[in-house]
């Protein structure tokens, strides 16, 4: 439990307040219930207790035991929302990143095309996040911040924070986002002002050159959920320097080699389920025909050929 | 338990054989036992997919299955546990099984419509699983189907969608069966307040059925509607909000929690009393509670979405009424020790069942709290807490309910006794085993594990072994526990008609009850639940 008493920023105290409280209060009388209990099975059980009484009410008790639950859950409920109001009351100079969640890892953008993988943030200085989502729900989750927002497409989430310690803490991604969900993850770092500075100066601009129409294409269409472009096995075969290999695959139940070429990309494309690469199974992925148009075909075949699949 | 009972007399298990006679029986009790077997096989299909995940969950990384499969195994997981086993559960079976029989009349109000509803229970629960296997995708949404992730992942969105009205459909024409059986076939003499408190419970939970479930209708079309039409309801490509379909999910999903638990409370309700040999403790602030639970359950669905980007005087205002909904729950949990206090109780294994639900009601209740909370709920969202919470809800509330109900009803319905020591050894390993399985998930849930996660960090590491270990232990207390039970329908003891001197109308006929349950409908004259001439004495 020492994690949970350990809060590494500002809005950490007004959540665990309520945690004690509530925890405190459920531990009183969960003890006193089965304390209850037990006295009950012993000192009324039947072999001692033979004359069953007969009582089957008591206003008094009644009114008790409806009104005092009452005030201890309007407790709970005032600890609940002190603790959480501040969450939405950002403060004016607060630093602002935007967080970028798509299926499977998180972007980190500090603006001036300045990304990182993980978040770095100086402390004590209030950082909002701008939660922005390039495909479907996610949700950024610093436990040790006791923050957490859902990241939505189309919508502005946001959530604030002031780191108060120096470390390494979790981001996990909490709201389910398909196959490689449990590997969206992060860390952050909350460093001192000065080197926090030096690490923004020394942040590499990441290559922002026009992307190749192709990849956007195959990025619109959500290829990479089941495709990675850096060799990684997901549910369809890898995307990386496919052009011109030789690849071995199954047809009609047969066991053949072809070259990726033209032919067999457009193929791939539109017959997906014609000629399947040895080790994956057939059936998962629809024909594109429907969808992609011939000059977008053209384009990813061009795509691999001249970048050759890789970033 | 050793009086011998006359066999001769015909019962509704008898009085007419083969398949057909329970396949197109319009007798209420042949239709309840028939959703009892539907639903023990769907649950152990899917305990067992439980199982595998946390076999699955005992060691970091890939053990004995692929992160798809995983997924896949949870969805299947949630989704029959929900939409078949526990929305229908209890209500189906024992209320089908004793509604009737309590207030004292032949059957429901629409036999012909009952034996209906199953069928479209059947075919609703047959499109949940087509749902999860058409196009040839592997089911991995979730039971929850949230856009946009279900809508890319291909159509079967709209199948599951269809499965879940189909299902919700069943839920509705029980539901309406019963309100109408209620109100219509009290026997005379049975006035509203004397009627027992599971009737009434089936109740309260009938109007939810009835009022909740059109919303996922509603739904359904909506979604088709962009589907077909390419209106921007939900998909955010064509300018629709996603959050909009959670709060159509869960204006429908989170009373339906409370279309699971309130029978179970009901069949508690019924224990306490019988075991004690001692009136109802409260009869009417349980009536109104279960009231109270139904009519304030419409208006706390909010708390699923305290994270997705509510404005903040919603969140704080959907925290409020959670905790309202609180009382009516801890009200009743005091009138039930209150039944107990005084009395002469005996432990058999009903009562040891209706006891654990207590306490793991009591237990799931108050992390809900942390959950309404609007703080807390920040920090435990979608962690392995809220699986912890509910499955102390759903599984030590109505599952053991259910168990509950099963070992108090078992010789009425069966006219046969199952072995009481195997019973509270079936409920020993069971109960240790959920503990053992649930509990260390509400202390890795604070320390920030999430759920729907295939693999962890392996700072998890014991919790998660823990959690695996009582797995194993409540999977075999499960076993244990059924076998028992399904042994002794055909071997076990004959059971007299009363074997636990209960005094609701279905003690007061033979075991197994006849076909229409009366010779001649009886007339009450007094409050259900008077003691006037104990056992003990």
């Amino acid at each position: 439990m020492t994690t949970m008493f350990s809060g590494a920023s500002n809005l950490a105290e007004g959540v665990d307040r309520a945690f004690i409280f509530i925890f405190a209060t459920a531990f009183i009388f969960l003890i006193g219930i089965v304390a209850l209990i037990i006295y009950i099975l012993i000192h009324f059980s039947r072999k001692k207790n033979k004359s069953p009484q007969q009582f089957s009410g008591n206003t008094k008790l009644e009114i008790i035991w409806t009104v005092v639950p009452l005030i201890l859950v309007l407790i709970m409920f005032y600890y609940g929302w002190v603790g959480f109001s501040p969450m939405r009351k950002v403060p004016a100079d607060a630093m602002q990143i935007k967080a970028i969640g798509k299926m499977w890892e998180w972007n980190f953008d500090y603006g001036n095309g300045k990304i990182s993988k993980d978040l770095v943030v100086p402390l004590n200085r209030n950082v909002k996040m701008n939660l922005y989502s390039a495909d479907v729900n996610h949700s950024l989750f610093i436990p040790a911040f006791r923050v957490k927002e859902d990241v939505i497409p189309g919508y502005n989430n946001y959530l604030w924070f002031r780191p108060i310690s120096k470390g390494t803490f979790d981001i996990f991604c909490t709201e389910y986002c398909g196959l490689a969900h449990s590997g969206m993850t992060a860390k952050v770092i909350v460093v001192d002002s000065l080197e926090f500075n030096k690490w923004l100066a020394d942040l590499k601009v990441a290559a922002s050159g026009p992307e190749h129409p192709g990849l956007a294409i195959i990025k619109a269409n959500a290829c990479l959920t089941c495709h990675s472009l850096d060799g990684t096995k997901i549910i369809g075969p890898s995307l990386k320097g496919i052009y011109g290999t030789k690849r071995t695959v199954v047809t009609n139940n047969t066991e053949r080699e072809v070259v990726a070429d033209d032919e067999y990309i457009k193929r791939s494309i539109l017959d997906p389920n014609a000629d399947v690469v040895k080790g994956f199974n057939k059936g998962l992925m629809q024909s594109y025909k429907e969808t992609l148009k011939a000059e977008d075909i053209d384009k990813i075949v061009d795509y691999f050929k001249t970048a050759g699949g890789q970033k | 338990m050793n009086n011998p009972s006359p066999t001769a007399p015909l019962n509704f298990l008898n009085h007419k054989t083969g398949l057909w006679s329970w396949l197109s029986s319009t007798d209420h009790k042949r239709i309840g036992l028939l959703y009892l077997y539907a639903i023990t096989t769907f649950f152990l299909s899917a305990a067992v997919l439980g199982l595998l995940m946390k076999i699955e969950k005992v060691a970091p990384g890939e053990t004995i299955m692929t992160a798809q499969t995983y997924n896949a195994m949870f969805t299947l997981h949630g989704i029959i546990m929900i939409f078949i086993v526990v929305i229908p559960g209890l209500a189906a079976v024992f209320g089908n099984i004793m509604l009737p029989i309590m207030i004292g009349a032949k059957d429901v109000a629409f036999p012909k419509l009952n034996l209906f509803s199953f069928y479209v229970y059947i075919t609703g629960a047959c499109l949940g699983l087509y749902s999860q296997f058409a196009h040839g995708h592997s089911p991995d949404t979730g039971w929850t189907f949230y856009v946009p992730y279900s809508a890319e992942a291909s159509s079967n969105v709209v199948i599951a969608l269809t499965a879940a009205f189909t299902l919700g459909f069943a839920s509705i024409l029980t539901g309406l069966n019963f309100i109408v059986t209620i109100h219509r076939m009290r026997a005379p003499g049975m006035t509203w307040f004397r009627m027992p408190l599971f009737p009434w419970s089936l109740y309260a939970t009938a109007w939810i059925q009835l009022l909740a479930t059109p919303v996922v209708g509603i739904t359904l079309l909506m979604v088709i509607a962009e589907r077909t039409l390419h209106i921007g309801f939900f998909d955010p490509a064509l300018g629709g909000d996603p959050v909009l379909y959670q709060h159509l999910f869960w204006i429908y999903s989170h009373p339906a929690v409370y279309v699971m638990i309130l029978p179970a409370m009901g069949v508690v309700t019924e224990i306490f009393p019988t075991f004690s040999q001692k009136p109802v403790f409260g009869y009417l602030p349980i009536v109104f509670s279960s009231l109270a639970i139904a009519l304030v359950g419409y208006f706390v669905w909010g708390h699923h979405m305290f994270t997705s980007g509510m404005s903040y005087e919603s969140r704080w205002f959907f925290s409020f009424l959670t905790f309202l909904v609180a009382i009516p729950s801890a009200i009743k949990v005091f009138n039930w020790l209150s039944t107990m206090y005084g009395g002469s109780v005996d432990l058999q294994p009903p009562l040891l069942y209706a006891i654990s639900f207590i306490f793991l009601f009591t237990i799931g209740g108050f992390t809900g709290l942390t959950l309404g909370s609007v703080a807390t709920d920040i920090q435990v969202h979608n962690t392995d807490f809220v699986v912890a919470h509910f499955h102390y809800i759903i599984f030590g509330g109505m599952g053991f309910g259910f168990f509950a109900g099963m070992h108090y009803w078992y010789p009425k319905i069966y006219g046969r006794m199952y072995n009481i020591r195997w019973a509270n050894i079936g409920w020993g390993i069971l109960f240790t085993g959920f503990n053992l399985l649930y509990f260390p998930m509400f202390i890795m849930g604070i320390q920030g594990m999430p759920r729907r996660y295939f693999d962890y960090d392996p700072k998890f590491q014991l919790g998660q072994t823990i959690s695996t270990i009582g797995a194993i232990i409540l999977f075999t207390g499960l076993i244990t526990m059924i076998s028992n039970l399904i042994y002794h329908v055909r071997r076990g003891a004959i059971a007299p008609a009363n074997p636990w001197h209960g005094v609701t109308l279905e003690w007061q006929i033979p075991s197994p009850p006849p076909h229409e349950n009366f010779d001649e409908i009886p007339v009450i004259t007094r409050d259900p639940y008077v003691f006037d001439n104990p056992y003990t004495k």
